[in-house]
């Protein structure tokens, strides 16, 4: 082949197409957006902070300054009520969206999310366990995040070991036993719901379930920050192993990449970060679906671009709707599952007519 | 010999795909692997591509049993078309065939200047230039089939192994194919279904049976009518080609299974 060079013309050959050009634009651009989002993100809210306030607290936060003594109410909200809950939904979101293009690959399906696997039905067994009989008790605030993520780790080990065959972890398998346990996780939570003496407790069952950052304060944070730093980079780096993941698994091995492992690998990463986000949010639904498939219309399918894109994108969305969320109803607030969707279907509605977009085929 | 099976078994559920199969192919050589449909042609090819792990025996790549090598290392001597065609995502053409640099770059690095050119001249090679840009999803199998061979090539392998490569191909690709296989200098092992190109365009013949290899020589030695109805269960006659001589199956419809 390489010797037969008359074949070839430059003239004939197209340039790479406009949806595959460089991100480094965008890129900056949308982590532009994604700060100044968090910024209004803090300033806006029952109480709206002028913007320079919002800079200035920050600044003496993080600095240590003074501020004057009639000022302290808007920077005690600034600070220690919304700055965290609005860094929480960027982590948050950035981590749904990661995890499901990782999902999505893992498991070759397009309708795959972070929660397929079970794993958030498993979460929600270990916090309606705490709302419920009071496991926990002794962590304190720590007791919901705690019992979920101990919950989170419970359903992964018995997704991994239900799904485990002579051939590794195949997709088909994976999905199957995921959804499969997924069910009987529902269950046990229903039982303990209904087994459980008083209403309140269906209540904050319902609303953990739709997902919420209400809780969120600085020391809910750095774990999951952590956690989601380390699975976007992680992936990154397996971009390219992620693309040839997606040729099939034989021809997968013909390029040098063993599926078997890759998808070992994927499954415990996705499943400790599905765990320390889920602990943390609740199973906010929808991002993790759809916020992949948003960003492969736009940018192509390529895991290194979508997986640069994507943290970012979700990040933005869900500070976005999070503000909503606490917003639209003040001073009650909507559950936020509800209003990803709310706020997503028709964005991705719109993205799906625009462009022709296949996954899968057909 | 550059590539060698040695006593190579699969055994699935304690039934034997291949049974001690030996085979040998020469630098440069294209052999084909002929046999009917569950006769063993694809678990051969798998284990030469590692998606598969022999039950025993092995396959040696110029001496070097392929398990004692890292997969991305065996990748980068041997490519292959797998038969699981199917891509998940919406990756253009260009992409995928550029995929085939995985097994020589480094984690996301992007190819350079040289790896573009060589995707460039493996899309003309496979008559895939005008697509570049489109989305592999929207493809016709043939055309598809064509993007893979591409992608193979990218991957500059010594040994090249395909599975039934000319299948979804119009009659004009095959034959490009085959004379390019030929003419590339390439070792090639590819299972094939259509009698005839296998015999013009292969230096030797492997016919395997239920596992078994039957037999192995050049076109004329091994394709016979009697080894053809041994193997196949159809009655075939054999001429020569008027013009260039090359051997021709002709299948006689009644004469077959049916007679």
């Amino acid at each position: 082949m390489a010797r037969d060079s008359t074949s070839f013309s430059a003239a004939v050959l197209p340039s790479a197409s406009a949806g595959r050009r460089r991100l480094t634009g965008p890129l900056l651009a949308l982590a532009a957006v994604l700060v100044s989002s968090v910024l209004a993100g803090i300033a806006l809210g029952p109480t709206v902070v002028p913007v320079e306030d919002v800079v200035r607290y920050l600044v003496a936060a993080l600095t240590g300054g003074g501020i004057g003594a009639e000022e302290v109410t808007g920077y005690s909200i600034v600070w220690e009520v919304r700055t965290p809950r609005v860094l929480l939904a960027a982590v948050v979101g950035a981590g749904l969206s990661v995890v499901g293009v990782a999902v999505q690959a893992l498991v070759r399906n397009a309708l795959a999310d972070p929660f397929v696997l079970g794993i958030s039905s498993g979460a929600s067994v270990g916090a309606t366990a705490v709302v419920v009989f009071g496991v926990f008790a002794g962590l304190g605030v720590y007791a919901l995040s705690v019992a979920a993520f101990l919950g989170a780790l419970g359903a992964t080990v018995l997704v991994y070991l239900a799904a485990r065959g002579s051939l590794g972890l195949t997709p088909l398998r994976l999905v199957l036993t995921g959804v499969a346990l997924a069910y009987g996780f529902q269950a046990l939570m229903s039982v303990l719901v209904f087994l459980s003496p008083n209403g309140q407790a269906a209540r904050t069952v319902l609303f953990w379930l739709l997902g919420s950052l209400g809780s969120a304060t600085w020391q809910s944070l750095p774990v999951v920050t952590a956690g989601v730093l380390v699975t976007v980079v992680v992936l990154l780096r397996h971009g390219r192993s992620l693309d040839v993941l997606s040729m099939g698994d034989e021809s997968a091995a013909g390029m040098g990449v063993d599926a078997a492992v890759v998808r070992r690998g994927l499954f415990l990463l996705t499943a400790l970060a599905t765990g320390l986000i889920v602990a943390v949010s609740g199973a906010i639904a929808f991002v993790g679906l759809v916020l992949p498939h948003m960003v492969r219309i736009v940018v192509g399918s390529g895991h290194r671009r979508v997986l640069a894109v994507a943290p970012l994108a979700g990040a933005v969305f869900m500070v976005w709707v999070d503000l909503l969320a606490r917003t639209l109803v003040a001073p009650e607030e909507l559950p936020l599952g509800a209003l990803t969707a709310l706020v997503g279907v028709p964005v991705f509605i719109m993205l799906i007519r625009r462009r022709g977009y296949l996954f899968g085929g057909r | 010999m550059i590539l060698s099976l040695r006593e190579l078994t699969v055994e699935r559920a304690g039934r034997a795909l291949i049974d001690r199969l030996d085979l040998n192919v020469e630098a440069g050589q294209v052999v084909g692997v002929v046999g009917p449909n569950g006769s063993g042609k694809s678990t051969a090819l798998r284990c030469v591509y590692r998606a598969l792990r022999p039950s025993s025996g092995a396959v040696l790549l110029d001496g070097t049993d392929l398990t004692s090598l890292r997969l991305r290392e065996s990748a980068r001597s041997i490519a292959a078309l797998a038969q699981d065609g199917q891509i998940d995502l919406d990756f253009t053409v260009e992409e995928v065939v550029g995929l085939g640099r995985a097994p020589h770059v480094r984690g996301n690095r992007a190819l350079d200047a040289r790896e573009r050119e060589l995707c460039r001249r493996a899309m003309a090679r496979m008559d895939v230039t005008h697509l570049a840009d489109r989305s592999v999803l929207t493809l016709s199998g043939g055309e598809r089939q064509r993007v893979l061979v591409a992608r193979a090539l990218v991957q500059e392998p010594r040994v090249l192994v395909l599975d039934e490569p000319t299948n979804h191909l119009d009659v004009r690709h095959q034959v490009e194919l085959l004379t390019f296989l030929r003419e590339s200098g390439l070792t090639v092992l590819a299972a094939l279904h259509d009698l005839n190109l296998a015999a013009a365009a292969c230096d030797r013949i492997a016919v395997l049976k239920a596992g078994t290899l039957v037999a192995t020589g050049a076109p004329a030695e091994v394709l016979t009518p009697e080894l053809i109805r041994k193997v196949f269960g159809i009655e075939v006659t054999i001429v020569a080609h008027p013009r260039t001589g090359a051997l021709q199956l002709l299948y006689d419809l009644d004469g077959g299974t049916r007679s």
